[in-house]
């Protein structure tokens, strides 16, 4: 089992282990953090699933689709750390990677 | 008797944003949701996209898992029906015979589907695609062989089935009783669209078709007999033809229900301490200039739940969510923005021919929704013009070349 760190809106930190294969979104969810509803299920469809990226990691995670970027855009907290959880497969390489939920639309 | 402080009944979106939202919003009651489903509360889209593609495995659609609802003291009543209600004594009666006391109840309990009244109708090998008992049985009659499929209705549900059917080498043969698929929610543009597409896919898309009969031998399905007497041979027939909203409880508790609960802005029903949320709720939708509608999406049964949980939890917060939705099929992606019931023009943005475009819907001159179809960008920049009715020309809109924010009036 991996772990990441995800830091929530209240700013209480929560260490949550992985299995690699399943979507950050999905690890997030199923560690029972309410914070990101993930509407559309994963299908890049929504930005219910906003969060920030430690930019250490930045060079590891795949690179952002262009639907993933315009959706991104309907984010008033959109910055330079900014990815849909549902396009970040987990992998062992992203081992003690730093997640932030972003801030409620 | 076993008596809860808030009772949900359904465990659809709506019911399990509730109960999520009921514990967001600082609610420390006892809380059960109760659901005709034998599983915790999951995804209803995937049901016939990713799951039926089995591109997804159930447990990656539960909305959260099992365990999630232990932790938040919701107490899950499942594969269990509510047949009566009793508004005055605060209790429900369930199938089984028992019954549950409310301090609150939440009715979310969405619909049945809509079955056809044909003979044949209820042969084995017809299904509906309502929840995962019904799409585990038509992936057990594939796993069996069946090939040739009968897609019933040109609604969203059989065009997303279709598509997963052709995507699984079945031979499918889609009927439209209408003149065009998706006569009840979109434009004409986005209708030929996607029978266009269809077709191209292989589907055997047929308009102004009506179904006079199922025709069988023993349980299984051999053919669908059309109005003109012709036999589509098939192995498997999946009906998608709408829901019938589950109200008949609340009506015969003495609930406002024509068609669907009547609820006002906070959601609360014409009873005390009941509020109906998602698919059931008939309600005053502002961005269909205040229509009674019930809106069957995903979007509206989170955002009632939200509502009428912050209601129930003392901030109450009209509501007055921007409608929005999304469906799948083939590599189209397609992403609706405001409601275009009351339409009288449309006008097309970029060209469907060579890929990404939208349609734009408008009323007396104001956008009041879009269509887009491989066009996220559109989707993302016309939200705040359908929320603020914007008055934009037509030449202006019909431009893809100039981004949607720009044309935003100041």
């Amino acid at each position: 089992m991996n772990t990441i760190t995800v830091t929530m809106r209240s700013g209480d930190e929560v260490d949550l282990a992985f299995k690699p294969g399943l979507s950050l979104m999905e690890a997030i969810r199923d560690a029972g953090i309410d914070e990101v509803l993930a509407l559309c299920g994963g299908c890049c469809s929504c930005a219910t699933c906003h969060v920030h990226i430690d930019q250490e990691f930045a060079d590891k995670l795949p690179p952002m689709s262009e639907d993933e970027d315009d959706l991104l855009d309907s984010s008033d907290h959109r910055d330079q750390t900014s990815r849909l959880s549902c396009q970040i497969p987990l992998s062992e390489e992203l081992e003690g990677m730093r997640v932030r939920i972003a801030e409620e639309d | 008797m076993d008596r809860y402080d808030a009772l949900i009944v359904g465990t659809g979106h709506g019911g399990a944003q509730a109960g999520l939202a009921l514990r967001q919003n600082g609610f420390e009651g006892t809380i059960a949701m109760v659901g005709r489903d034998k599983e915790p509360p999951y995804e209803r889209p995937p049901l016939s996209k990713e799951y039926l593609a089995r591109e997804k495995a159930f447990e990656r659609i539960l909305i959260r898992p099992a365990s999630f609802w232990e932790d938040k003291q919701v107490d899950l009543v499942l594969g269990s029906e509510v047949v009566a209600v009793d508004a005055d004594a605060r209790t429900v009666s369930l199938k089984d015979g028992r019954e549950l006391g409310y301090g609150e109840l939440i009715w979310s309990a969405g619909g049945s589907p809509r079955k056809l009244t044909c003979a044949g109708a209820d042969l084995a090998s017809v299904h509906a695609v309502r929840d995962k008992a019904d799409v585990d049985a038509i992936m057990a009659e594939l796993d069996n062989g069946a090939k040739r499929a009968v897609v019933i209705g040109g609604g969203y549900i059989g065009l997303e089935a279709a598509a997963v059917l052709r995507k699984l080498g079945c031979r499918v043969v889609l009927l439209e009783a209408l003149d065009r698929v998706l006569a009840r929610v979109a434009g004409e543009e986005l209708s030929r669209f996607f029978e266009a597409e269809h077709r191209r896919q292989g589907v055997d898309v047929r308009l102004n078709t009506l179904v006079a009969c199922i025709e069988g031998d023993g349980n299984k399905a051999t053919g669908v007999k059309l109005a003109d007497g012709e036999v589509i041979d098939c192995d498997i027939v999946i009906v998608g033809i709408g829901i019938v909203p589950a109200i008949d409880q609340l009506a015969a508790a003495g609930a406002d229900a024509p068609n669907g609960v009547t609820v006002d802005e906070y959601c609360r029903t014409s009873l005390p301490n009941v509020h109906a949320i998602g698919d059931v709720a008939l309600h005053a939708n502002s961005f269909a200039d205040g229509a009674m509608i019930r809106l069957e999406s995903v979007q509206n049964a989170n955002d009632m739940a939200n509502t009428a949980a912050k209601d129930i939890c003392g901030s109450p917060e009209p509501y007055a969510a921007t409608p929005w939705f999304w469906s799948n099929q083939y590599d189209l992606k397609l992403q609706t923005v405001g409601l275009s019931i009351g339409h009288d023009q449309t006008v097309l943005r970029g060209d469907p021919a060579t890929g990404g475009f939208s349609v734009v819907y408008l009323k007396g001159g104001r956008v009041i929704a879009l269509d887009c179809v491989n066009a996220v960008k559109d989707y993302v920049q016309c939200r705040k013009l359908v929320e603020a009715r914007a008055e934009i020309a037509a030449e202006m809109l019909a431009d893809a070349e100039t981004p949607l924010k720009q044309l935003m009036p100041i």
